[in-house]
């Protein structure tokens, strides 16, 4: 392979190249100088310049003194059963103390969008141990579906609570988690790792870190490393996958910074105008096939810049998940764990991955009557605060005895609490009773005379 | 003449020494042979767009010629099958490539080998004209497939080889001016050229939906236009699969552009499953899809629209009514701005090019009712899904596709996070073809509708402006008779307006129903105001059990049992006598 020395220019993570016959779109290319190896992607290629996104940052690069190699390979990513257990960088090197790393297969790390014609609509549940998250907004095995946070409220907690509760209903079927932090702390990334280690997780678990300081361009790449190396373990291995990234917000900030150095037209907030599609090429990874083993269920998790959810990050996600869990400031300064906001969460899978068989049988009633009882709540708090708790009607001070039930035993508990589902519903319907029955507008006779009657 | 690629940048490749290429002409690009089209002719050299992933591709790669627009292959065989943004079938890509897409894998369409066999229904010697049908054969057990003249084709019929046969080989010879001209049952059609009708006829029927809020309140006219704009959430797709599942329409055609993997699984699973309603047949067989996925290349989205229009144009020209659905027109918006940026256009709103105005009207024309040159009465109906950034309505897509069209079913966030389905807004969204179908509602229904409608949305708009002094001063402090408004407003919207896509009756009402329901709902209305005149109070005329029945009529009364309307107007009537009774003897013995 030849060598070439310089190059024409660099910005921010870009370098412009001069271009060779032979270089293929996407190709990897190193760039040695006496500072050691860089490694870039070509991104894009010009009669007179190739340019080229930088991994390790280009700081410190210098214009003539710098040797280019085209590899002729793509970025992969070194796959074996072995990464269990294993913690790697963003872009997928070893960081734990447990030595190198060999795969046995070699993945190109954008992975290829599945056939819809291969797709199985996903059924089935994970138990993830959060009554709210179980009861109302059930994770169905091959969905996607989001967390929407805010700066200081505990989505890092709830992730790692998550990560060490996730189960299958079935325990014979094989089960990994896929951690990927994108930008985050080093002292997030020392809670996470401290939290998995105490946890004993670590046996089915593989992180990839990319922290706060590390280059941009490692940054965009980390969500993929995580997802090729769950897509091994569900499509080769047959293991069923969760994944969680965390935090999708920051990945889009450094697509935003590469987008602008390459000087494109940017759309709403400076993102560029193919975030949705980019985005899509990460959350459209999750999934089932109709013909092999193994699921990939994606839990991405986002802060919205000022709790806001029409900002182009939760709103182009929402577009593209199937739901959201949305978290609420006024819950969390109410000291409510998890500040899970019911009305706005959604899984929309749900209606076909629970019930008999997967749940339980009442756990659509159950659920449709806490939606509805809960969404009453709302309205009573507005008025009890205009003229007063007193003045209510007597069945809008019920509607108030029973938000404050549902908020302080049904949603709340603690971050090493793994409720059953038995357990959830049973609250579920012990705080119903706190209604009369006359309310119970979403029950059939049966079921209240079951559930309800006391 | 052999092209050769001279920059490559995302979907978007530069390409020179192009002598001969023409404006939208279909390349193969690369030693891959990636399908693309041209889409810029310059001084020297050529743009063109990619369908398929550009990594790999190197610069001085071939780019070869095809001689043709990019295009559909029109033929049996297209109904029941699910198609990639330009008409490859994702089950035969399946076979070849396995379980995910790679690029390469060449053009291929609609099958080769299955043998059909027409109905001839000309005979050797007779004239033909272009779009005339000649023969008839079966295409599923729903449809039938009509074969008609290509265009440019007229004369006498020469030979007829009624022999089974596939859909390249010839089954006739026509004697024309220039010469004789073989026939098969193929067609090749450039997808960004609308096929003609011979007459536009103005829009006189009703897109039936068996949904109460679209058929009563806010029609579609069968050959209209209608889009549905809603934040994520609230239910654009479920509003789509129901109208593509239960809407009168012979044929669907769904585009998924831009959307969900899995919900065209659970499309293509639902409609293998569901059947018409009239001809117990599985509906897959009336159904044409297209997914482009979120993930799939973007410059396929921007072709899964044309695609999908041709398709349904062809059939709307045997002389049916073909329903489109586009979930979502934003999503096809957006490859048009990741296409215009990548070219370096100047951008004009929100980054979107300036053309997007004139390609969202030149879509939406493509929908019509008229004569076809078959002779048939047919229409293309066209449903877009919009995806507005931030659930914001004044965002460019949103604003320029209400320019041209004529429905517009405003999805509502609030009304989907109450788990008011489907969360059509009644306030802000409206129908232009409620006033053009009015006859056919009365000569259907026996009685003029649009007073009685006009009735409940002003019951609605009363209602939304009394809810915002209730929130204040609570509901006790309201004067009987806004009361009552209140609890009407309530009825309608929980017993009417709320309607249960997953329940066994309620997901589809036929019009008969639809309208006796709304009746009762404005008797029950009338004669409680009666009675409140009458000097009852609010609590005894919203009677709570009658309130009941009305709010649940729509699950306890069958579809196929009207005769059970009669009977719950007369216990309204006898409700309300006997209350007016009693409360006539109280105020005569005070």
């Amino acid at each position: 392979m030849k060598e070439y020395r310089g190059i024409q220019s660099a910005r921010g993570p870009l370098v412009f190249l001069e271009p060779k016959t032979g270089v293929q779109n996407g190709e990897i290319v190193e760039l040695r100088d006496e500072t050691g190896l860089r490694r870039a992607r070509v991104i894009r290629l010009e009669p007179d310049h190739l340019v080229a996104q930088v991994f390790e940052g280009t700081s410190g690069i210098e214009r003539d003194d710098v040797y280019v190699r085209y590899t002729g390979d793509h970025f992969k990513l070194e796959l074996s059963p072995d990464i269990l257990g294993r913690t790697f960088s963003g872009v997928g090197q070893p960081i734990d103390m447990d030595g190198s790393f060999f795969g046995e297969v070699r993945r190109d790390i954008n992975g290829r969008p599945i056939n819809p014609m291969s797709r199985e609509y996903p059924r089935n549940y994970i138990h993830t141990g959060i009554s709210a998250i179980d009861s109302l907004m059930t994770l169905i095995r091959g969905q996607k579906l989001p967390i929407f946070s805010g700066a200081g409220l505990p989505h890092r907690e709830i992730a790692a609570q998550i990560v060490a509760q996730a189960r299958l209903k079935d325990q014979t079927e094989s089960f990994a988690v896929v951690f990927g932090a994108i930008g985050i702390t080093q002292d997030d990334a020392f809670f996470f790792m401290n939290y998995f280690n105490e946890n004993q997780v670590s046996d089915h678990l593989v992180s990839y870190f990319n922290y706060a300081q590390d280059p941009v361009s490692e940054r965009v790449m980390t969500p993929r490393c995580a997802l090729c190396a769950a897509e091994y373990l569900a499509f080769d291995l047959g293991m069923n996958v969760l994944v969680v990234l965390l935090d999708i917000t920051s990945y889009c900030e450094g697509l935003r910074e590469i987008s602008s150095s390459r000087e494109e037209v940017p759309s709403r907030k400076g993102f560029p105008g193919y975030l949705y599609s980019d985005l899509a090429s990460l959350y459209e990874r999750a999934g089932i096939l109709a013909d092999r083993p193994g699921s990939i269920t994606l839990l991405p998790i986002l802060t919205m810049p000022g709790d806001d959810i029409t900002h182009p990050i939760p709103d182009l996600t929402g577009y593209i998940t199937e739901g959201q869990i949305v978290l609420s400031r006024s819950l969390h300064r109410a000291g409510i764990y998890p500040p899970i906001d019911v009305l706005p969460s959604l899984s929309r899978l749900m209606k076909d991955g629970i019930g008999e068989g997967y749940t339980r049988e009442d756990h659509a009633d159950l659920s449709n009557q806490l939606f509805s009882a809960y969404a009453k709540v709302g309205d009573a708090r507005n008025l009890a605060q205009v003229i007063g708790r007193d003045d209510l009607s007597p069945i809008d001070q019920t509607y108030l005895d029973f938000g404050d039930a549902f908020e302080q035993r049904f949603l709340s508990q603690s971050a090493t609490e793994s409720r059953s589902l038995d357990k959830s519903f049973a609250i579920g319907w012990e705080i119903l009773k706190i209604l009369p029955l006359s309310e119970m507008d979403r029950l059939s006779p049966e079921r209240i005379r079951r559930f309800l009657e006391r | 003449m052999i092209g050769r690629i001279s920059s490559i940048n995302g979907p978007v490749v530069g390409c020179v020494d192009t002598t001969g290429f023409r404006l939208r002409e279909m390349v193969l690009v690369g030693h891959k042979r990636l399908i693309g089209e041209i889409i810029e002719i310059k001084s020297q050299g050529a743009t063109l767009q990619v369908y398929e992933e550009t990594e790999g591709l190197q610069l001085d790669e071939p780019v070869y010629p095809t001689g043709k627009p990019l295009h559909v292959r029109l033929a049996p065989g297209i109904l029941g099958h699910i198609y990639d943004g330009i008409q490859r079938p994702l089950d035969v890509i399946k076979q070849q490539a396995g379980d995910f897409l790679s690029e390469g894998i060449g053009l291929m369409s609609i099958d080769e080998t299955t043998v059909w066999s027409p109905d001839f229904i000309v005979q050797e010697g007779d004239q033909v004209s272009p779009g005339q049908i000649y023969a008839t054969l079966q295409e599923t057990r729903l449809i039938e497939h009509r074969l008609m003249i290509p265009p440019g084709v007229s004369g006498r019929i020469k030979a007829i080889h009624r022999a089974p046969a596939t859909i390249t080989e010839e089954i006739m010879v026509i004697e024309t001016e220039s010469g004789d001209r073989s026939i098969t049952m193929e067609l090749i059609w450039p997808v960004r050229q609308p096929r003609p009708l011979k007459e536009r006829l103005a829009i006189s029927q009703p897109l039936q939906t068996g949904q109460r809020v679209i058929d009563m309140f806010f029609p579609i006219g069968k050959g209209g236009t209608a889009a549905i704009p809603g934040g994520f959430g609230t239910g654009k797709t479920i509003t789509q699969h129901q109208i593509a599942k239960w809407s009168d329409a012979d044929i669907i055609v769904y585009i998924g552009c831009g959307e969900r993997g899995n919900e065209m699984t659970d499309v293509l699973e639902q409609f293998r499953e569901l059947e018409d309603p009239q001809s117990a047949h599985k509906l897959i067989e009336r159904t044409i899809l297209i997914a482009n996925t979120s993930n799939m290349p973007v410059a396929a989205r921007e072709a899964s629209i044309y695609t999908g229009i041709t398709l349904a144009e062809y059939y709307r020209d045997m002389g049916y009514h073909v329903a489109i659905m586009a979930d979502s027109t934003s999503r096809w918006a957006e490859a048009l701005r990741e296409i215009s940026g990548r070219l370096e256009e100047i951008p004009a709103e929100e980054g979107y090019p300036a053309y997007l105005v004139s390609r969202l009207a030149e879509f939406y024309e493509r929908a019509g009712y008229g004569l076809t040159y078959s002779g048939k009465e047919a229409s293309v109906t066209i449903i877009g899904a919009v995806s507005p950034a931030g659930g914001d309505f004044s965002e460019p897509v949103t604003e320029n596709t209400r320019r041209y069209i004529n429905a517009f079913l405003a999805l509502d966030r609030k009304l989907a996070y109450s788990r008011h389905y489907p969360a059509i807004d009644w306030m802000t969204s409206y129908s232009g073809y409620a006033g053009l179908l009015e006859r056919w509602y009365e000569e259907r229904l026996g009685e003029n509708i649009a007073p009685l409608r006009q009735r409940m949305l002003a019951l609605l708009h009363e209602e939304s402006s009394l809810r915002e002094i209730v929130q204040l001063v609570g509901e006790d402090v309201l004067p009987d008779s806004q009361r009552l408004t209140l609890a009407v407003a309530r009825l309608l919207r929980i017993g009417y307006l709320q309607q249960n896509a997953f329940h066994p009756v309620d997901v589809y009402v036929p019009l008969e129903k639809q309208l006796l329901m709304l009746q009762r709902i404005d008797q029950f209305h009338r004669r409680a105001q009666a009675a409140l005149a009458a000097g009852v109070p609010v609590d005894q005329a919203t009677d709570p059990k009658l309130m009941e029945e009305l709010t649940k009529m729509k699950y306890d009364i069958p579809n196929d049992n009207l005769r059970a309307f009669t009977d719950l107007a007369q216990r309204i009537d006898q409700t309300f006598d006997q209350l007016e009774r009693s409360y006539r003897r109280l105020h005569e013995r005070v």
